[in-house]
């Protein structure tokens, strides 16, 4: 069923589609939407789901665990400081190894306070546990909400999803998205059943309880492990995904015209819409550039960016935030991942506060790549279109 | 219900490593017998949390989450909204400390208040955070000693006075507030036994001494119970549908009575006294006019 749509409401029939059994939800823009959206399928009778309008994200993210550790499939969906709020919460799902399902509209964080694009709330949230999937549009949105259900209960991995969408340019922005029928979907996924975690009288566990150091450091690493085992489960339910839907994501990464490519540019989100129409204009003009749209930034696909160094004579990476002190937070992963390798790395920071990133943006940067393929320049961050500042 | 009419099977087992005379131990493992096996129990981060069991130890024999501090409330409602949907008929309980309801856990327990919640929040009021070792928090009363509020030379104790929680969730018109004292058991044990028949949301406030904290002898937890109503420093009702009942008239009793018994109060001037047994004669005109009017 073809339908013009936001990527908010994308989000929200994600949850329709998942059956989800409990939704926690609180305001905040430019999310609010998805969770507007939910209550009227709640409202309508559309969706079964047991739905909690609480008085903060803090505890949206609260009563999610407390759900999930229950047995329930569970959304929640937030962005920018709301997800600041739920920091403290977010560390406890991928321990007690809840898959709670939650879309994040990337927002900037303040200060200054705005509203609109950047990815300074999810990625200070790397070191939680929690998968991060970046979409692109509003199709992999409502794709990528039914393949977390999928990834997240694979016993192998039992770990909490967030799935970004780019504030305003996909939350409010219609396009058109394939939606499959929910039948479809039951097929496509089972109920959620959970063995290892849920609360019931018959069967008493405790979940959650004061350890001391002597067990903390094998939990840590059962979330290393199950980290571990999702790049295998990303790719096995991509490719399931695609057979049954026909729209196939490529698994961590998707490579664009890479093939002889001898510079890459790295992006997230809907710069890599861009991006690709600047590759068909460059590789129309004969030079020899490529694309990977990073989808999964946790985990980090470390293998696929490794075999890059192989391949290509300079690496872009673009960042729609910054780690202060060192660099954008995609670049730091990207040098670790190319460790070894003597080809220039370069970071490209735009967009920040939710600025467009243009054609003639990323024009620039690949013109520095290809500058870069000559030995010119070598490792850099390059902060594009800032005031005052030469790039 | 009666004392002697009470299980005799523990769902808070013995073995727990809580200190001698804790009046927190006494209220889980009265609330326990009284709610039964069916129950899924939330506890935040508090003393109970530690000495109920620490991996791979556990004194209960009842399900519990432990998620964080502040939201014992909302993490309850959680567990109790994922029962109903996956059509298991279970009671859920929270168990918080002054700390963790009248201080950093208010935001949560009051959306959830509002929202009727289908789960019982037990407040057991120590009157300081326990735990982190002996902090004052909202709850803790005028004049007391604290590690935060030391006897120092300019400054001697608190300076203001014991947060009022179960006035703050009466405003909340829910179905059930209640107060009780471990000093009490009947009339505790009566409350719980309402709150376990009733369905939304339910607050009782627990009077809870704690020996290490209040510095007295571990063999007084009851008598002090006991002490703290009869003066009127803690006064026994409860809010049943709007309807708001004194379960136990206090004799009104020179506060000193109380406070003599304490290290924490040692320190106090008769100035201090004074105003602290204004604050409770005060506080008694305003409950007992509210059950005339």
């Amino acid at each position: 069923m073809k339908r013009v749509i936001t990527g908010n409401y994308a989000a929200a029939y994600g949850a329709y589609l998942t059956r989800v059994d409990f939704v926690a939800a609180y305001p905040i823009t430019p999310q609010t939407l998805i969770v507007e959206h939910i209550s009227e399928f709640v409202n309508d009778g559309l969706l079964d789901a047991e739905y909690m309008r609480v008085e903060s994200e803090h505890s949206a993210m609260s009563a999610c665990v407390a759900a999930s550790a229950t047995g329930a499939r569970t959304y929640t969906a937030t962005a920018s400081q709301g997800l600041a709020l739920m920091h403290e919460v977010l560390f406890i799902p991928p321990v007690l190894h809840l898959p709670i399902v939650m879309p994040v509209v990337n927002r900037t964080v303040a200060a200054p306070i705005g509203i609109w694009c950047e990815q300074n709330d999810t990625m200070p949230q790397r070191d939680t546990g929690w998968l991060q999937v970046y979409c692109e549009d509003n199709q992999e949105v409502v794709d990528m909400v039914i393949q977390s259900c999928m990834i997240g209960e694979h016993k192998k991995v039992l770990l909490p999803s967030m799935v970004m969408l780019d504030a305003f340019i996909l939350s409010h922005t219609v396009e058109p998205v394939d939606f499959p029928e929910i039948e479809e979907v039951d097929k496509f996924l089972p109920k959620y059943k959970p063995e290892h975690a849920y609360l019931d009288p018959k069967r008493p566990m405790v979940l959650g309880s004061f350890t001391p150091p002597e067990y903390i450091q094998e939990a840590r690493y059962q979330t290393e492990e199950s980290m571990n085992n999702a790049r295998k489960v990303i790719t096995d339910v991509t490719k399931e995904f695609g057979k049954t839907f026909g729209r196939d994501y490529g698994g961590l990464i998707e490579k664009y015209r890479c093939e002889d490519a001898e510079v890459i540019l790295i992006t997230t989100g809907t710069v890599t819409s861009t991006a690709r129409l600047v590759v068909d204009q460059y590789r129309d003009k004969g030079k020899k550039v490529g694309l990977i749209k990073l989808r999964f930034f946790r985990p980090f696909p470390l293998q696929e960016i490794k075999e890059l160094g192989e391949q290509v004579e300079a690496v872009g990476v673009y960042d729609r935030s910054m780690s202060f002190g060192t660099a954008g937070p995609t670049y730091i992963e990207t040098r670790y991942a190319l460790y070894g390798y003597s080809i220039p790395i370069l970071n490209f920071l735009a967009g920040l506060g939710g600025r467009d990133v243009t054609i003639k943006d990323i024009s620039f940067m690949f013109d520095r790549l290809l500058e870069a393929k000559k030995g010119k320049i070598k490792n850099e961050i390059v902060w594009i279109g800032t005031r005052g500042v030469e790039p | 219900m009666k004392i002697k009419d009470l299980s005799l099977e523990e769902l808070f087992t013995s073995g727990h490593t809580a200190c001698p005379g804790c009046g927190g131990a006494i209220v889980a493992r009265i609330a326990m017998k009284v709610f039964g096996k069916n129950t899924c129990a939330y506890f935040p981060a508090n003393c109970l949390l530690v000495f109920g069991g620490t991996y791979p130890y556990n004194a209960f024999k009842v399900p519990y989450l432990h998620v964080l501090f502040e939201n014992s409330a909302v993490c309850a409602a959680g567990i109790s909204r994922a029962l109903k949907k996956l059509g298991r008929d279970a009671k859920t309980v929270a168990f918080a400390g002054d700390g963790g309801t009248a201080d950093i856990g208010m935001q949560s327990l009051s959306g959830a208040a509002e929202r009727n919640e289908d789960i019982i929040y037990i407040c057991y009021d120590n009157e300081a955070y326990m735990n982190t070792g002996i902090q004052r928090s909202g709850s803790t009363p005028f004049g007391a000693w604290t590690t935060t509020t030391p006897v120092g030379k300019k400054i001697a104790g608190k300076e203001v006075f014991k947060k009022d929680v179960p006035r703050i969730m009466m405003a909340h018109d829910v179905p059930y507030v209640a107060t009780a004292s471990i000093g009490y058991p009947n009339d505790f044990l009566n409350k719980l036994e309402k709150a376990r028949d009733m369905k939304g949301f339910r607050y009782l406030h627990v009077f809870a001494p704690c020996p290490t904290g209040w510095r007295y002898d571990p063999a007084k937890t009851v008598e002090i119970g006991k002490l703290a109503v009869e003066c009127g420093m803690w006064t026994l009702y409860e809010c049943e549908n709007g309807v708001f009942r004194i379960t136990k008239k206090p004799k009104l009793s020179p506060v000193t009575d109380y406070i003599k018994l304490q290290g924490r109060f040692r320190h106090m001037t008769e100035e201090q006294v004074d105003t602290l047994q204004g604050w409770v004669t005060e506080k008694w005109e305003k409950i007992s006019g509210e059950t005339k009017g």
